[in-house]
């Protein structure tokens, strides 16, 4: 076949699913179906450090699947506390999220259109500067000796400082904080899309302010609510540097857990399977947000 | 005087939780003394000792190479996928491909990293390729959780674009491919800059990714200040953090006048 024919047969069309598709799968796909693999490998002083999992010798494949690291997350009291102070965390973080973001978002969504943009950047602006920093302005702030304690104290509030740098109060202040914009723009998207004349309509039925809320716009702005709290509630789940910097010792996440065994212990096939528990645990939420995805794709559609 | 309604107080009350933090920071970077919490006086020596620090600028650096180099290709992935995303018919294919390309948004850092990294160590044990982790893999690693947020904010853009330009084009013979390049691209230009943009900052700010899939030779900004972060809040990294934050606002900035200006100007038109 001539080259030029064979060009030919691979189409534009082709090309444009082609490429993306095929960079997915090499550098998204494949690596979790590694994760998996080495996670049931079992550690080793080598490099890299775990034993193989495929064995070819003497014409027989040999496969070893090493089911021990996942009793050892069984086993291990210190796993099973992380995964669930994990996703209490999350759970709290995404609940202050969702109670300070749905009235900024409403607020917004209600403000003039031309101020609509201005205050969609004030609440953007924040997270393009380094999440980092953010996270870092606040040990300076709730530090014994920082900002908050020395007011406190100055005002005669409390006569010793208040802990809070190093639990999991700044731990849940921290998150709400880095991850807000995320909660707002989604409700924000669903909010300014809300029929006014749902509301007004309530209200000239007689319905009171708050009963209105409860019954027209919330569930009007339910897809929005879910997708703002899954986008809080997937990645806080598995966040590392906010439990790092603003949490105490005590203060178990799992992606801090993670992190150690994979750069202080570097046992990688344990970290494999603490990776391969915490996306089991987040199947269930990951697909919630893709089917409100997808259902916002084929409204607009 | 607008009446004050509930969500209003709430929004300012946000909108002082989320700026509060980074003025005091800011003001603390003119701090003359060591001790950060206590006032010594206006100072910018921590600004002269900060362009000392041979690391940091060094690491400045590799980020800004790494940042512009994976938004630049985050930008060609995540655009052919939007295309797909809402131009192609629905297929098996199609649906696997946004599935794929949406993940990253939500996925936990430490496994997106975890799993690139392993990845890596796989290909260098197969293929003997990379040698080493370095500014390389730290780019095939943003490149592709940047393309997540290029497909998005693209794919909400070419979804609003009138499709009968597009199909004039081709009516008038021109091929895909140039009707691409010649309408499409044009059209969703604002939609690719601030894909790119956003992608640049991801870029910069990552910390998680970039500490599983880098090695020693390559030490990106993020990593040295969370080495130094981690022992304590120290004046020199105010100061940093001072100029990130208000070199990022001042590009915010210009963005929004220029985009208003073009506003403006479509408006008198």
């Amino acid at each position: 076949m001539k080259i030029k024919s064979l060009f030919g047969f691979i189409k534009g069309r082709h090309l444009t699913m082609g490429i993306p598709y095929l960079w997915l799968l090499l550098f998204f796909a494949l690596p979790f179906a590694i994760v998996l693999k080495i996670s049931f490998s079992s550690a080793a002083i080598a490099i890299p450090p775990y034993e193989p999992t495929f064995n070819y010798v003497d014409e027989a494949l040999n496969i070893f699947l090493n089911l021990g690291n996942y009793l050892l997350l069984l086993d291990d009291q210190l796993y099973y506390m992380a995964y669930l102070s994990s996703i209490k965390t999350a759970f709290v973080a995404t609940l202050g999220c969702l109670l300070l973001g749905y009235p900024m978002a409403y607020a917004i969504a209600k403000a003039p259109a031309r101020l609509q943009t201005v205050l969609l950047l004030l609440i953007l602006l924040p997270s393009w500067t380094s999440f980092l920093i953010r996270v870092y302005a606040w040990m300076g702030l709730l530090s014994n000796n920082g900002l908050i304690n020395n007011f406190l104290l100055w005002t005669g509030v409390i006569s010793d400082p208040i802990q809070m740098l190093n639990t999991n109060f700044a731990v849940y202040i921290g998150i709400v904080y880095a991850y807000l914009p995320f909660m707002i723009l989604p409700l924000y998207a669903t909010l300014v899309k809300l029929d006014m004349s749902l509301i007004e309509a309530a209200s000239d039925l007689g319905s009171r302010s708050i009963n209105t809320f409860w019954r027209v716009t919330l569930p009007l702005s339910k897809s929005g609510v879910i997708a703002g709290s899954m986008l809080v509630f997937i990645p806080a789940v598995g966040e590392f540097v906010i439990p790092e910097l603003l949490g105490g010792p005590d203060s178990l996440m799992i992606g801090k857990i993670l992190w150690q065994e994979f750069f202080n212990n570097r046992d990688w096939p344990v970290a494999s399977a603490l990776a391969i528990v915490m996306l089991a645990l987040l199947i269930i939420p990951i697909t919630l947000f893709h089917r409100y995805q997808a259902r916002e794709l084929e409204k607009d559609l | 005087m607008k009446k004050l309604s509930f969500s209003n107080i709430m929004l300012w009350l946000g909108l002082i939780f989320l700026y509060a933090p980074m003025f005091i920071l800011i003001f603390y970077s003119f701090n003359g003394s060591k001790l950060v919490t206590v006032w010594g006086g206006f100072s910018t020596k921590w600004y002269s000792e900060l362009f000392e620090d041979q690391q940091i600028l060094d690491a400045v650096w590799t980020s800004l190479q790494i940042a512009f180099y994976s938004a630049s290709m985050a930008v060609i992935i995540g655009t052919m996928a939007a295309f797909v995303m809402t131009r192609f018919r629905r297929s098996w294919g199609k649906i696997t491909l946004s599935n794929m390309i949406t993940a990253p948004l939500v996925m936990p850092e430490v496994i997106t990293g975890l799993s690139l990294m392993l990845l890596f160590v796989h290909m260098a044990d197969l293929i003997g390729w990379p040698t080493q982790r370095g500014m390389l893999t730290v780019w095939l690693a943003h490149s592709t959780f940047c393309a997540a947020y290029v497909a998005v904010v693209v794919s909400s853009r070419l979804r609003d674009l009138d499709l009968s330009i597009e199909e004039a084009a081709m009516d008038l013979g021109a091929t895909p491919f140039k009707t691409f390049m010649q309408i499409t691209v044009p059209m969703i230009a604002p939609a690719l800059s601030a894909g790119w943009l956003l992608s640049f900052s991801l870029s910069l700010d990552d910390l998680v990714i970039a500490s599983f899939a880098s090695g020693p030779g390559a030490t990106t900004l993020p990593m040295i200040v969370f080495s130094s972060v981690r022992l304590g809040v120290s004046p020199k990294i105010n100061a940093l953090a001072t100029l990130i934050i208000l070199s990022v606002s001042l590009i915010a900035f210009l963005l929004w006048f220029f985009a208003r200006r073009a506003e403006k100007k479509a408006n008198m038109q």
